[in-house]
């Protein structure tokens, strides 16, 4: 075997990776991911011996499980590169060759991706991005950001227009880069290690800290109780309900339809009011701990959740029933922004942004944890590609959360897990987390030395699949419509940053 | 000069109207219906900021922008009272000062050198010029009625008669309602509430205006709105005694407010390119009224 397949959230030893040399560790990869039911969930390299090692991790989707494999290059070697033959490497290699400087001599474009601070080349600055350029004078550039209008985070749009019509667009970020990875490594302890996590991206709280404390505990050899496990999923699921509520609202704000705006608005608020009932914080902050909880799910906030949602649902059915027959506003939505399914298989989009161009990419349903191996997740499929899609997709996707969170409550507040201790993770070892957050597929990935200290953590935000996603999408539609295409796939500036 | 005072009155509320009823329709409370002037009046008391990529004209067209739209209103008739301004071919006057000020804020917006500006001013350029046909085939048909070619004469002397006559009534004010969410940039044409740049009509265009001179435009904004609900109330007045037309001004023009309100609460804006087709569908209305006109003249034999 040239490559070792791990479940979701196991810890193996890092000598336990094949290792490759370059030329067979493409072929692997690259011939895996054109079979369906494959997909490319992380790709990195960090310094190891004077060198750069290189893992890359394959998902499939059928058999739960995952593909890892490495190989070792040296920064002064030219390489070929994985994106000649797939482009869903393409940004991978991209970050590798800003992080470490490695060449490859067939990559069509070595862009810079975030420019983070401990970049290999500090000579160019963000204020240098190679945008790509026309010389006509039909043509017009409209350069938007990095300061947004609004109150969000900042990113710069570059389009080039033919009058209203969209020819191309290049989003370029990097403006949150906050160091985030260098800091998981930096920052020794635990709660500060799940702070950080916390702070990924303020949006998907639950999703990245339980990916994170999934990850702590399998390095730990720590088994979390069902306490930890429901309230983990039920935050999961919670968030998924808050955040899609408040997107539906944000779009119907972009097609200027002011009811949908202002009930969805209402309506996520007393949801993720709820959270601060539960842990004090209405992001979610604090709730989810490696090890523990500080807030156990207790029967009475079960009871209260469930009357939240006899309330929370009689509205959103009957808003919804009016958004989906609003001739206006579908008119807004539908054929607009479309994704079909050969590009979003090209640019390996993940979550919402897969489920929308008919590709079941759902790690609930693929690579199962803590109680979804028992909620046996159906990932809700749409076809169309465009706004109306992601739109209906958000809508089903939270009636099926609220089905979940009852169930759970149903089968009442699991019985408080023993106090087993965290150990010190272990040595020499490499573990995978994959977590499916609102916004789609989360990886955090960490490698172990001899002592067990961190010497590499990798963060992949679902963001950075699908930016580019956003960027195809918007082509050939009216440079109108790119708002109501943006705030339908809602992206992270600062998941993608780090 | 009544009619003159009448519209000013209005137009210090018009809009409040309008944000207080979506404020409504959307569960608020919502500012009072002055709110919107004493944002105004905050602004008048500010300095402008000036960029050093612009020239005078930039400093010019708000000024001229307001003086174009009093100038406007001025020869705008109460019923039988003439406006301060009255003279044979006067709603040619009246399109055409509003083009002038139309104009001018055009021209400013491409002053600023910006890609957003430059990209509303051509919207909102291609958005009037395709209204024009409709409000001129509207007048024209009205003028062949009734055999006058101004304002005052026009409305003095439009009676309701006929079955067909009320359609015509009817169709017209759709058309004129219509013209003034184009001309003001309103839902479904433009969303003014909306922080989008790229998606914006009319806001877009004045990006770049702060202070003075932001708050004479957001005037303007007003005194058009109760410029047009002045046209439509003007319909229904025929040639009343004045102790029936001022409420019958007042209510019209409230009324109008609240149907602005409540059109903006319940409706998507539309595509931008689909703008264009709504735009010239409004001057086949307004041939619908001139056929009409042609019916009532008994034309056909």
């Amino acid at each position: 075997m040239n490559y070792i397949s791990l479940k979701n959230n196991q810890t193996i030893a890092l000598s336990a990776i094949p290792e490759l040399d370059y030329v067979s560790f493409l072929e692997l990869n690259v011939s895996s991911v054109k079979n369906s039911g494959y997909h490319c969930v992380n790709y990195f390299g960090f310094p190891f011996a004077g060198k750069i090692k290189l893992i890359c991790c394959i998902a499939n989707d059928e058999l739960q499980t995952i593909n890892v494999s490495s190989s070792v290059a040296d920064a002064k070697h030219e390489l070929p590169s994985f994106t000649k033959n797939n482009l869903v490497f393409e940004k991978f290699e991209r970050e590798i060759h800003e992080n470490f400087g490695i060449a490859y001599k067939d990559h069509p474009w070595l862009k810079p991706v975030r420019f983070p601070f401990n970049r290999y080349n500090k000579e160019a600055g963000i204020a240098d991005y190679p945008f790509f350029n026309i010389e006509s004078e039909e043509l017009h550039e409209v350069g938007v950001g990095p300061i947004h209008a609004g109150i969000i985070e900042p990113g710069h749009f570059r389009f080039i227009c033919n009058g209203e019509q969209v020819l191309h667009l290049e989003i370029q970020l990097g403006y949150q880069h906050r160091g985030i990875e260098q800091l998981f490594l930096e920052k020794k302890k635990l709660l500060q290690r799940t702070t950080l996590a916390e702070n990924i991206s303020g949006d998907s709280v639950a999703g990245h800290t339980t990916a994170f404390v999934n990850l702590w505990e399998s390095l730990c050899s720590y088994h979390p109780g069902s306490d930890l496990q429901l309230s983990r999923t039920l935050a999961l699921e919670l968030e998924r309900v808050a955040v899609h509520t408040g997107d539906l609202s944000g779009m119907c704000t972009d097609v200027a339809y002011q009811l949908g705006s202002a009930v969805y608005g209402r309506l996520r608020t007393p949801v993720i009011n709820f959270f601060q009932k539960w842990c004090g914080n209405r992001l979610a902050k604090g709730l989810i701990r490696a090890g523990k909880t500080n807030f156990p799910f207790t029967s009475e906030l079960g009871l209260e959740l469930t009357m939240l949602f006899n309330e929370f649902e009689t509205d959103f059915n009957s808003m919804s029933e009016e958004l989906f027959e609003l001739s206006s506003a579908l008119a807004r939505f539908e054929k607009t922004g479309v994704i079909t399914n050969d590009q979003a298989s090209a640019v390996g989009t993940v979550g919402m942004s897969a489920r929308m161009s008919g590709i079941s990419r759902d790690i609930r349903f693929s690579h199962p944890h803590d109680f979804y191996t028992e909620l046996n997740h159906r990932p809700i499929i749409k076809n169309h590609g465009d706004v109306y899609s992601r739109a209906q997709i958000r809508k089903e996707e939270i009636r099926q959360s609220i089905a979940y969170i009852r169930r759970l409550i149903k089968n009442g507040p699991a019985e408080t897990g023993k106090a087993e201790q965290l150990s010190s993770p272990q040595p020499n070892s490499f573990t995978i987390a994959l977590v499916e957050g609102w916004r789609g597929e989360i990886c955090h990935c960490a490698v172990t030395d001899e002592k067990g200290e961190l010497i590499h953590y990798k963060i992949k935000d679902p963001s950075f699949h699908n930016w580019l996603a956003l960027a195809l999408a918007v082509r050939n539609n009216e440079i109108s419509d790119f708002p109501i295409c943006n705030k339908s796939f809602d992206l992270s500036y600062c998941g993608h940053d780090l | 000069m009544i009619s003159f005072i009448l519209i000013i009155l209005v137009s210090l509320f018009f809009t409040g109207i309008i944000v207080r009823t979506k404020s409504i329709t959307s569960g608020r409370k919502g500012p009072g219906i002055f709110q919107p002037m004493k944002d105004i009046f905050r602004l008048f008391k500010k300095g402008s900021v000036y960029s050093k990529t612009t020239s005078f004209i930039f400093q010019i067209a708000p000024s001229i922008y307001i003086a174009s739209i009093i100038m406007a209103i001025m020869v705008i008739p109460l019923g039988q009272y003439k406006g301060i301004i009255s003279f044979d071919g006067d709603f040619v006057f009246f399109a055409y000062v509003l083009g002038t000020g139309k104009f001018f804020s055009i021209i400013s917006a491409m002053d600023t050198g910006s890609s957003f500006e430059g990209m509303g001013a051509s919207r909102e350029a291609l958005f009037s010029m395709f209204a024009e046909p409709a409000f001129f085939i509207l007048m024209g048909s009205f003028s062949l009625l009734t055999g006058h070619t101004s304002f005052q004469e026009i409305f003095a002397s439009l009676h309701f008669g006929s079955y067909i006559s009320y359609i015509l009534g009817a169709l017209a004010t759709f058309v004129l309602v219509m013209i003034t969410m184009v001309e003001n940039s309103r839902m479904p044409i433009d969303d003014p509430k909306t922080h989008l740049e790229l998606t914006m009509v009319h806001e877009v265009m004045i990006l770049d205006n702060s202070g003075f001179d932001l708050g004479m435009i957001l005037y303007a904004t007003n005194l058009k709105f109760a410029m047009y609900g002045a046209l439509i109330a003007n319909l229904f007045m025929g040639s009343f005694p004045l102790y029936l037309t001022i409420p019958i001004f007042f209510i019209i023009q409230v009324l109008f407010a609240i149907t602005v309100g409540i059109l903006e609460s319940f409706t998507a804006r539309f595509r931008m390119n689909h703008n264009a087709q709504y735009i010239l569908a409004l001057s086949s209305v307004s041939l619908l009224i001139f056929l009409g006109v042609l019916l009532v003249l008994k034309q056909f034999s």
